[in-house]
C-alpha cells in the first residue's frame, strides 16, 4: 500500500484542503456545438495599409474572418489560424476605437453577426457539480483569448461617437440581450466583468430595452432565489441595478416596489449570500433613500428570514439593517422598533461572539444611539433582560466589556427607567430562584 | 370564534376539551416550533371541533393566518389534504379551497407544491358538479393570476379536473393551458412543459394532435433551454399517446431537433430519455432515425452528454428490433463505443464500463470473444478505479456467456490493485465483489491468488475496512464450506489474536462472532473457544468486554457442558473486573445465556 501516505495512515482521511491543493491545476472549459467545417484562414492585409475607398470592403472581409471559432480546449491544432484570428481581432479593436465614420450603416450587421457567432454560446457544464464560489477555483473560459476581443470590440463599438442606436437596436434587441444575460452564469469572472459594462452600455443607450432587461433579470433572480440556488453573476447583476435603481423617477412604480419586495428581499434567503451582499444592501438602501414609505416593509421581510442556523449570515444581516438605520426616517423607525429590538436583543445574547460584537457595534453609531434615546421608553424594557444577563453569562471578555458600555448608555439615557427595570430583573429572577428549589427535581440541580 | 370560545373549552363543562384549547392557543403562539405542533395535531383539533365548527370557524380561522413562517404553511398544506371527512365528506369538501388557494401562491416553492398535491388529492373527492362549480374557478383564478406563483401552481391542476367535466369546460381548460404555455415567465412556462405529458393523457386523441402538437413544438423551440429540455420528456408521453404513423409528422422533427439542440442541456435531456423514448416511437423509427441520432450522442463535444449515452448503450442495444439488432450493434454502435473506452473523461468511461458488460448477452459467444473482450480487458486496466471497478461487479453477466476464465490473467492485477487502492472507498467497494468473484473463480483460483488480500484487509487501517472483511470471510464461508474455513482462515484469524495491536486482537474476536455459525459447533468448541478465553486476560479493557461480547454471540453455537465449565467462570470472573464497561458485558452475557 505505498501509495498511502503518512498522514493518511493517521487519520484514514485526507483533509479537504489536501485534496483541493492536489488538483490545483487551472481548470479550464469551453463549450461551442460546432456545425461549420474548420477552413484555415489565410492573413490579409493590414487595414491601414489598405486605400480609403476599398477599407470598408477589408473591414468586412476581417469581420467574416472573425467568425470562424476554434476549439481551445485542444491547445495544439490550428495555431496558425487561431493566431491569425487574434491579431485581426486585436487590429478590429483599434479600428473601431481610433477612427471615425467606420460604422456605416452596412456594417451593423456584419458586426452583429461577428459578435453573437463568438460569445453567444450555451457555458459549459460546471467542472466541479458542488462548485462553492468562496472555496474553488473557477472554471476559466478556454476560449479566452480570442472572446476577450471580440468584448473589447463590442465595448468600443458601443462607446464609439459614430454609433448610433437607432440603427444598432435593428440587432442588438431583445434576443440579444436575453443571450447576452444568460452569459453571465459564466464561471469566468474575468468575463463576467466584461459582460456587467456591456450590458451597462446597452441599458444606457436602448431606451426601448429597459423595461425588458429589467424584467429579464428578475426572472433570472426568481430562477435563482425559487428554482436552482446557482447563478454566477448576481453580483454582477446586482451592481447594475444598484445604478439603475438610483434613476428611478418618484413615485416609484408598483413594478419597482413589487421587484423590491418580491425579488431583493427574498434573495437574502440564499445560499451563497455573502457572495453578492454588499451589492444587495446597496439596492435596497438605495431603494429606501428613494421612498421611506418602503422601509417598514423591507425590516419586516428581512426579520422574517433572519438566519437561524448560519453565523455568518446573520452577521451580514447586522450590518444592513445598519445600514438601513443609517438613513431611516424617525416616524419609520418607531413603526418597526419594537419587532427589530426584539431580534437585536437576541443577536446581542448570541453566544458567537461575532454576532453579538456585530450587533453591540449599533451602539457606536451616533444616528443610531440618537434613535434609541428618542424612544428609550420602548426600546430599552426590550434590551435590559438580554443586556443586563449576557454581563454576567457572556464567555467572551471583549463582549461583556461591550455590553457594560452599552447598559452604562443606556443609562444615562433614562436613569429612572434603567433602575425600574433593574429592581424588576432581580425580583423576577429571585420568584424563578424560588418556584424552582420548591421543585423536588430540581433541588439536585441547585445543589 | 374559535380562538374566544375554545380555551374556556369546556362552557359545558366538558374538560375533554380542554387539551384541543391548547393547542388552538399554540396556533397563535409566538414560538414558531409550538405553531407547527399545533398544526400538525390539527386533525385531532377538528375531530373534537366536530364537522360543522371545524368548517364555520376552524377553516376561516386557517385561512386568515396564512402570512406564518413557511414551516408552518408547509405542514398547513400537506394537513389540509387529508381534511375530507374532517370538513363532513366529500358533500363538503370545498370548503378546503379557499385556505389551499392562498397557500397555492405563496412564494416558496416547497409550500406551494405540496398545496397543489393536496389540492390534486381532493380534486378526486369532489362531485363532477362541484368540480364545475367550486374547483373549476380556482384553477382558472390562479391560471390568470398576477403574480408567476399562482399560474405555476394552476399547471399541475388542470389534468385532474379536465376529464371529469362537461365540453364547454374543458374547452376553457385547454385555452388556459394553451394561455401558460405561452407565458412571458418562464417559470411558468417551465411548469406548463413539465405537465404537458400529464395533460395529454388526458385530452381526447383529436385535441392531442390539434392542441398538445402545437404547443408541444412550440415549447421545444422556446428561446430558454430550461423550457426546451422538459419538452424533451413531454415527448415521450405525446409520442405514446400518438398513432404510429402521425409520429413521423407530428414528433419527429421536434425531436430529431432536440437531438441536436446547440445547448447541451437539452441534448444531455435526450440522452437521459432515449430508452424510453425509443419504445414511445417504435423499431421503424428507431432504426431509420434513432440509430444516427444516438451515434452522434456518443460523439458528442460534451462529456457530460457521452457520459448519459454511454450509461445507455446496453438498453438501447436491447431494445432494437431483433431482426437487425446484430448488424445495428455491429456496424454502428460498437465503433462508437470503442471509441469511448479511451475517452478523455473518466465519467464517460465509468457510466459506459457500468453497462457495457451486458452487451456479451446480446451479442453471444463469438463476438463477445472476438468484439468485446479486448474492450473489457482494455477497461480493466483503466487509471481510473472507478472504471475497473465498474467491469468487476458486473462480471457476471460474462460469466454466463464466455466464463470468467477468459478474463482471470487480466482480472487478477485489476483486484490487486483495487484491493491496494489509497482510498478506503475504493477498497471497501471491491471486498463487497468478493464472495461473487469467488463463486465464480472457483475455490482453486481463490486459495491461489485473493486468500492473501482477503486477511490483508483484516489489518487495514480504516475499521470499515476491517468490518467488511469480516463480514467478506463469513460469506466466503458459506461458500465454501467449513472445512475450507477450518484448513485456511481460521488458523490466520486465530493467529492474530497474539498481535500487539490490540485492534487486531479484536478483529480476531469480531471475526469469531461472524463466523462461529458458519462453521459449526466442532470448529468453534474446539478451535475458537479456547483463543477467546485466554484473551479474557488481556490487558486492554476493549478486548476483554469484546471477549464478553463475544462469548454471548457464540454461546448458542456452543453446548451446555462448554457452557457451564469453560465460559461460565470466565464470565463470572469478567463480572468482577475494575472496569465498568467490561463488568456490564460479563453480566449482559451471563444473563442472556442464562448461566446466572
Amino acid at each position: 500500500m505505498s501509495a498511502i501516505s503518512a498522514t493518511e495512515k493517521v487519520d484514514g482521511f485526507t483533509r479537504k484542503s489536501m485534496r483541493k491543493a492536489q488538483k490545483q491545476k487551472k481548470s479550464q472549459g469551453s463549450s461551442q456545438f460546432r456545425t461549420q467545417a474548420l477552413t484555415e484562414l489565410s492573413p490579409l492585409p493590414q487595414l491601414k495599409d489598405a486605400p480609403s475607398t476599398e477599407q470598408q470592403e477589408l473591414f468586412s472581409q476581417k469581420l467574416q474572418q472573425c467568425c470562424m471559432l476554434f476549439d481551445f480546449m485542444d491547445s495544439v491544432t490550428d495555431l496558425k489560424s487561431k493566431e491569425i484570428k487574434r491579431a485581426t481581432l486585436n487590429e478590429l479593436v483599434d479600428y473601431v476605437s481610433t477612427n471615425r465614420g467606420v460604422l456605416v450603416e452596412t456594417a451593423y450587421p456584419e458586426i452583429s453577426n461577428m459578435i453573437c457567432t463568438n460569445i453567444f454560446r450555451t457555458l459549459p457544464p460546471s467542472d466541479n457539480p458542488d462548485f462553492d464560489p468562496e472555496e474553488d477555483e473557477p472554471t476559466l473560459e478556454a476560449s479566452w483569448p480570442h472572446i476577450q476581443l471580440v468584448y473589447e470590440f463590442l465595448l468600443r463599438f458601443l462607446e464609439n461617437p459614430d454609433f448610433q442606436p437607432s440603427i444598432a437596436k435593428r440587432y442588438i434587441d431583445q434576443k440579444f440581450v436575453l443571450q447576452l444575460l444568460e452569459l453571465f452564469d459564466s464561471e469566468d469572472p474575468r468575463e463576467r466583468d466584461f459582460l456587467k459594462t456591456v450590458l451597462h452600455r446597452i441599458y444606457g443607450k436602448f431606451l426601448g430595452l429597459r423595461a425588458f432587461i429589467r424584467k429579464q433579470i428578475n426572472n433570472i433572480f426568481l430562477r435563482f432565489i425559487y428554482e436552482t440556488d446557482h447563478f454566477n453573476g448576481v453580483a454582477e447583476l446586482l451592481e447594475i441595478l444598484g445604478s439603475i435603481i438610483n434613476g428611478f423617477a418618484l413615485p416609484l412604480k408598483a413594478e419597482h416596489k413589487q421587484f423590491l419586495m418580491k425579488v431583493l428581499v427574498p434573495m437574502h434567503t440564499a445560499k451563497g449570500l455573502a457572495l453578492f451582499h454588499a451589492q444587495l444592501a446597496y439596492c435596497v438602501v438605495q431603494f429606501l433613500e428613494k421612498d421611506p414609505i418602503l422601509t417598514e416593509p423591507v425590516i419586516r421581510g428581512l426579520l422574517k428570514f433572519w438566519p437561524k442556523t448560519c453565523s455568518q449570515k446573520e452577521v451580514m444581516y447586522l450590518g444592513e439593517i445598519e445600514e438601513i438605520l443609517d438613513v431611516i426616517e424617525p416616524t419609520q423607525f418607531k413603526k418597526i422598533q419594537e419587532p427589530l429590538f426584539k431580534q437585536i436583543s437576541r443577536c446581542v445574547a448570541n453566544p458567537h461572539f461575532q454576532v453579538a460584537e456585530r450587533a453591540l457595534y449599533f451602539w457606536n453609531n451616533e444616528y443610531i444611539l440618537s434613535l434609541i434615546e428618542e424612544n428609550i421608553d420602548k426600546v430599552l424594557p426590550i434590551m435590559f433582560g438580554s443586556l443586563y444577563r449576557i454581563s454576567k453569562e457572556h464567555w467572551n471578555p471583549t463582549i461583556v466589556a461591550l455590553v457594560y458600555n452599552v447598559l452604562k448608555t443606556l443609562m444615562e439615557m433614562n436613569s429612572t427607567l434603567f433602575d425600574e427595570l433593574t429592581a424588576s430583573y432581580k425580583s423576577d429572577r429571585q420568584r424563578k430562584v424560588e418556584a424552582w428549589r420548591w421543585k423536588p427535581h430540581a433541588m439536585g440541580m441547585l445543589l | 370564534s374559535v380562538e374566544k370560545e375554545a380555551p374556556g373549552g369546556g362552557a359545558d363543562g366538558d374538560d375533554s376539551l380542554y387539551p384541543i384549547a391548547v393547542l388552538i392557543d399554540e396556533l397563535r403562539n409566538e414560538d414558531v416550533q409550538l405553531r407547527l405542533n399545533s398544526i400538525k395535531k390539527l386533525s385531532t383539533i377538528a375531530l373534537a371541533l366536530g364537522v360543522e365548527r371545524t368548517r364555520t370557524e376552524l377553516l376561516p380561522f386557517l385561512t386568515d393566518t396564512i402570512y406564518d413562517e413557511d414551516e408552518v404553511l408547509l405542514a398547513l398544506a400537506e394537513q389540509l389534504g387529508n381534511f375530507t371527512m374532517l370538513v363532513g365528506g366529500p358533500e363538503y369538501v370545498h370548503c378546503l379551497l379557499p385556505p389551499l388557494e392562498s397557500l397555492a401562491t405563496v412564494e416558496e416553492t416547497v409550500v406551494r407544491d405540496k398545496a397543489v398535491e393536496s389540492l390534486r388529492k381532493i380534486s378526486q373527492e369532489h362531485s363532477p358538479v362541484d368540480l364545475e362549480v367550486h374547483f373549476e374557478p380556482l384553477v382558472k383564478r390562479l391560471a390568470s393570476g398576477d403574480w408567476f406563483t399562482s399560474r405555476t401552481s394552476a399547471c399541475g391542476l388542470f389534468s385532474v379536473c379536465y376529464p371529469r367535466v362537461s365540453s364547454t369546460v374543458k374547452a376553457e381548460i385547454r385555452q388556459h393551458f394553451r394561455t401558460l404555455c405561452s407565458d412571458d415567465t418562464p417559470m411558468v412556462r417551465r411548469a406548463a412543459a413539465s405537465k404537458l405529458g400529464e395533460f395529454a393523457k388526458v385530452l381526447e386523441l383529436d385535441y392531442v394532435k390539434s392542441d398538445i402538437i402545437s404547443l408541444f413544438t412550440a415549447l421545444a423551440s422556446d428561446e430558454q433551454d430550461s423550457v426546451r429540455l422538459l419538452a424533451v420528456e413531454a415527448c415521450v408521453s405525446i409520442a405514446t399517446l400518438l398513432p404510429q404513423e402521425d409520429l413521423e409528422t407530428l414528433v419527429m422533427p421536434t425531436l430529431r431537433q432536440a437531438a441536436e439542440d446547440k445547448s447541451w442541456r437539452v441534448r444531455y435531456m435526450v440522452a437521459d430519455k432515449f430508452s424510453e423514448l425509443q419504445k414511445a416511437v417504435g423499431p421503424e423509427i428507431t432504426k431509420n432515425d434513432l440509430v444516427p441520432a444516438f451515434q452522434n450522442l456518443l460523439k458528442d463535444c460534451e462529456a457530460e452528454v457521452r457520459a448519459a449515452a454511454a450509461n445507455k448503450v446496453k438498453e438501447f442495444c436491447e431494445n432494437l428490433p431483433e431482426d437487425s439488432r446484430e448488424t445495428i450493434i455491429m456496424t454502428h454502435i460498437l465503433p462508437c463505443v470503442k471509441e469511448l473506452v479511451s475517452d478523455t473523461n473518466q465519467h464517460v468511461k465509468s457510466a459506459l464500463a457500468s453497462v457495457i458488460m451486458g452487451l456479451s448477452t446480446i451479442l453471444g459467444k463469438d463476438n463477445t470473444v472476438e468484439h468485446l473482450l479486448p474492450l473489457f480487458l482494455a477497461q480493466l486496466k483503466d487509471e481510473c478505479p472507478e472504471v475497473r471497478l465498474n467491469i468487476i461487479s458486473n462480471l457476471d453477466c460474462v460469466n454466463e456467456v464466455i466464463g470468467i476464465r477468459q478474463l482471470s490473467q487480466s482480472l487478477l492485477p485489476a483486484i490487486v490493485e483495487l484491493a491496494e487502492d489509497a482510498k478506503w472507498r475504493v477498497r471497501l467497494a471491491i471486498i463487497e465483489y468478493m464472495p461473487l468473484l469467488a463463486g465464480q473463480l472457483g475455490v482453486e483460483f481463490f486459495d491461489e491468488k485473493l486468500n492473501t488480500l482477503c486477511m490483508a484487509w483484516l489489518i487495514d487501517h480504516v475499521y470499515a475496512i476491517r468490518e467488511a472483511a469480516t463480514c467478506n470471510l463469513m460469506k466466503l464461508v458459506e461458500k465454501f464450506g467449513a472445512e475450507w474455513a477450518q484448513n485456511t482462515i481460521v488458523p490466520k484469524v486465530l493467529g492474530m489474536a497474539n498481535d500487539p495491536n490490540y485492534l487486531h486482537r479484536m478483529t480476531t474476536l469480531f471475526c469469531i462472532n461472524s463466523l462461529s455459525e458458519a462453521c459449526g459447533q466442532e470448529i468453534t468448541t474446539k478451535q475458537m473457544l479456547p483463543v477467546v478465553l485466554k484473551m479474557s486476560n488481556d490487558q486492554v479493557a476493549n478486548v476483554r468486554f469484546n471477549v464478553a461480547k463475544s462469548l454471548q454471540k457464540i454461546g448458542p453455537v456452543l453446548d451446555s457442558s462448554a457452557l457451564q465449565t469453560e465460559v461460565k467462570p470466565v464470565l463470572e470472573k469478567l463480572a468482577t473486573d475494575t472496569d465498568m464497561d467490561v463488568k456490564y458485558f460479563a453480566q449482559e452475557a451471563i444473563s442472556v445465556l442464562a448461566l446466572a
